[in-house]
């Protein structure tokens, strides 16, 4: 029965023997930032380590450096497990949509714009200009700048006779 | 196609340009490309490229509205209409009565951008009123 009251004894050896045979937290910690320190996507990121499990936190500048960080941390020796809690910048906004001009205002522009064109007729309907009539191809070049200015939502000269 | 792979070679343009505060958006099969350009002359370049890509513009699936910066300095414009003289009116519209005339090539006073369309413009008759934009330019 000697056995038995050494036991305890003998895992608390067997247990200080394997653990001194592991990295400990800090220096999987220290090691894990030194790998990160490479990569200059990585400057924003945090390490904390718990039993060999690393958790990565911080912000990333893209979705290539979010998975490049978590492989690098991988690497190092004695990390079990990596959780990645990096975080992306927000997506850009959306670009403002298009503003298009009421028919009454752009009917009054596009008749202003036209005045010197005789020749050329134009209807607004739902922000589109629909041109008829004759023009020279060298004022059309000067026409359609003019009427593009206006907020219009399109411009349809498929009625306008160019030459 | 889409739109922008149809119209790239002029998107491309205006980046190599420098046409500052570029937007480029396709909406309901449209696509409008804003922005302000250096110069009139690489306004004139980007329409030599879109006529290039679309003839005459026949399709009408772009809306170009590239601006020309002007210095906020600028005080004085020139008239280019075609060759006749330039009406000056007592508001920004064309139904607005005529208050004096500018003639063609003639160098006046510019006293406010009053809207895209419309400047506010003396001579040096000092007639004062609205004028349409399209035929100023800034003088150098």
């Amino acid at each position: 029965m000697k056995i038995l009251r050494l036991l305890p004894a003998l895992i608390l050896v067997a247990g200080l023997t394997f653990s001194g045979c592991k990295p400990k937290d800090a220096d999987i910690k220290a090691n894990v930032e030194k790998a990160l320190k490479e990569n200059p996507a990585a400057t924003g990121v945090m390490v904390m380590v718990n039993e060999g499990v690393v958790t990565l936190s911080g912000d990333v500048s893209d979705a290539a450096a979010q998975a490049a960080v978590a492989s690098t941390a991988q690497g190092v020796k004695g990390v079990k497990s990596v959780t990645n809690n990096t975080v992306l910048p927000p997506p850009p906004p959306p670009p403002a949509p298009v503003v298009i001009a009421a028919d009454d205002p752009l009917t009054k522009a596009v008749t202003d714009a036209t005045k010197d064109f005789p020749g050329v007729t134009a209807m607004v309907s739902e922000g589109v200009v629909t041109l008829t009539g004759t023009i020279t191809k060298a004022r059309w070049m000067k026409l359609k700048p003019m009427l593009d200015a206006l907020n219009p939502k399109s411009v349809d000269p498929k009625g306008l006779t160019i030459n | 196609m889409t739109l922008q792979n149809k119209y790239k070679e002029l998107t491309d343009a205006a980046t190599a340009a420098g046409v500052s505060g570029l937007q480029v958006r396709e909406q309901d099969g449209v696509l409008y490309i804003d922005g302000t350009a250096p110069s009139g002359a690489v306004k004139d370049q980007l329409w030599a490229t879109y006529d290039k890509i679309d003839p005459n513009f026949l399709s009408g699936d772009v809306v170009m509205d590239v601006k020309v910066g002007m210095d906020a300095a600028t005080t004085k414009v020139k008239v280019v209409t075609e060759s006749s003289n330039l009406n000056i009116r007592k508001g920004p519209g064309t139904d607005q009565p005529i208050v004096g005339k500018a003639a063609h090539g003639e160098v006046i006073t510019l006293v406010s951008q009053g809207n895209e369309q419309w400047w506010l413009v003396r001579t040096d008759d000092g007639e004062e009123g609205y004028a349409y934009a399209q035929y100023l330019s800034a003088e150098a």
